[in-house]
């Protein structure tokens, strides 16, 4: 694995144009949790990283959440890091 | 308008946006207001996707802030030019009003306020990060009894400084702009944001709502310090946009 610095990333606010559209809703507030130190975070909190496509990484221990590669026609979406995605549904009591 | 902390079907259809009108911020930095028909309108602190495609197929994504709160079709942003950065030199040196180009929003629902937060804000910003922080700042004035505002905007020098008449004329906001490199009308000498700055803007005895934004190493350095000056991190919002210069 490289090292990874601690500024050459911006965090899921920035990348959540793709991800959401791959998603079909806002990704900036789905809370992903890391399925290798099972820290819970909001995507809008993930390291992202723009390489092999877009890499979003937990910002805890830095494995692997996601990865998102894109094409004009289609979005591939690796969600094999996360151990589950959580969302809040309508009607539920906002923040 | 309610949080939209909910799950909600995104239709974030790329849409064509036509420069309006464009101002000059910084040397390096300049203001482009957008008329984007059938725009669906927006929170304080959301971005667009902008999309530039050249006549050979080639096209260049990025995302930037917007600048201002709804109103109708407009949508407005502010960049910076980015060495090298391909979209934003287009953007800042060479887009004139009537100039095209596509747009998708608005994005991102967690670096948001809405207006019918209580909690008195915080605003920490970095550069280029008080961008979506000046929407914050722009929404609060068309509120009839709002919340304190403090602002803590860190720049190199003033001539760095964003909207700088403005938030000089916003009553009822308490701003401090703290220099790095080169200080101007102030005590305090030049110099990156510390903990006796934070500990200054902090309101006594409450946590306050907390937006920070700016580049990565910015918004961890100020989010480190507030932790180990107590403030609970449910608080805290955060937006990085990389390295260096924002976007």
């Amino acid at each position: 694995m490289s090292t990874i610095s601690d500024s050459d990333h911006i965090d899921g606010n920035g990348a959540a144009g793709p991800f959401s559209e791959a998603l079909g809703i806002d990704a900036t507030n789905a809370v992903l949790t890391c399925a290798r130190c099972a820290r819970p975070s909001r995507f809008a909190e993930a390291r992202v990283y723009d390489g092999a496509g877009l890499v979003a990484r937990c910002p805890e221990c830095t494995s692997v959440l996601g990865r998102l590669v894109s094409t004009p026609t289609d979005a591939w979406l690796d969600l094999r890091g996360a151990a589950s995605i959580r969302v809040a549904l309508p009607g539920g009591t906002p923040r | 308008m309610t949080e939209p902390a909910t799950i909600a079907r995104l239709r974030l259809g790329w849409r064509v946006a036509t420069a309006v009108e464009i101002r000059e911020v910084t040397p390096t930095a300049r203001t482009i207001v957008f008329d984007v028909p059938g725009w669906p309108g927006h929170a304080a602190g959301q971005h667009v996707d902008v999309k530039l495609t050249s006549s050979d197929g080639y096209s260049a994504q990025r995302s930037y802030s917007i600048a201002a709160p709804a109103d109708g079709d407009r949508v407005e942003l502010t960049v910076q030019r980015l060495p090298g950065g391909e979209v934003s030199s287009y953007l800042v040196d060479e887009l004139v009003v009537g100039d095209q180009l596509e747009l998708r929003g608005p994005i991102g629902g967690w670096f948001t306020w809405h207006g019918t937060e209580t909690m008195p804000v915080l605003l920490v910003a970095g550069g280029s990060g008080i961008v979506p922080i000046m929407t914050m700042v722009r929404q609060r004035a068309r509120i009839a009894d709002p919340p304190p505002f403090t602002l803590l905007y860190s720049v190199r020098t003033p001539a760095d400084i964003y909207y700088d008449a403005e938030l000089r004329s916003r009553p009822g906001l308490d701003v401090t702009i703290l220099f790095t490199r080169k200080a101007f009308g102030t005590n305090r000498p030049a110099g990156r944001i510390g903990p006796d700055d934070l500990a200054a803007a902090r309101p006594s005895g409450m946590d306050a709502r907390t937006y920070i934004c700016g580049p990565t190493s910015f918004v961890e350095t100020v989010s480190v310090l507030l932790l180990a000056q107590g403030q609970n991190p449910g608080t805290i919002r955060t937006e990085r946009f990389g390295p260096s210069g924002g976007r």
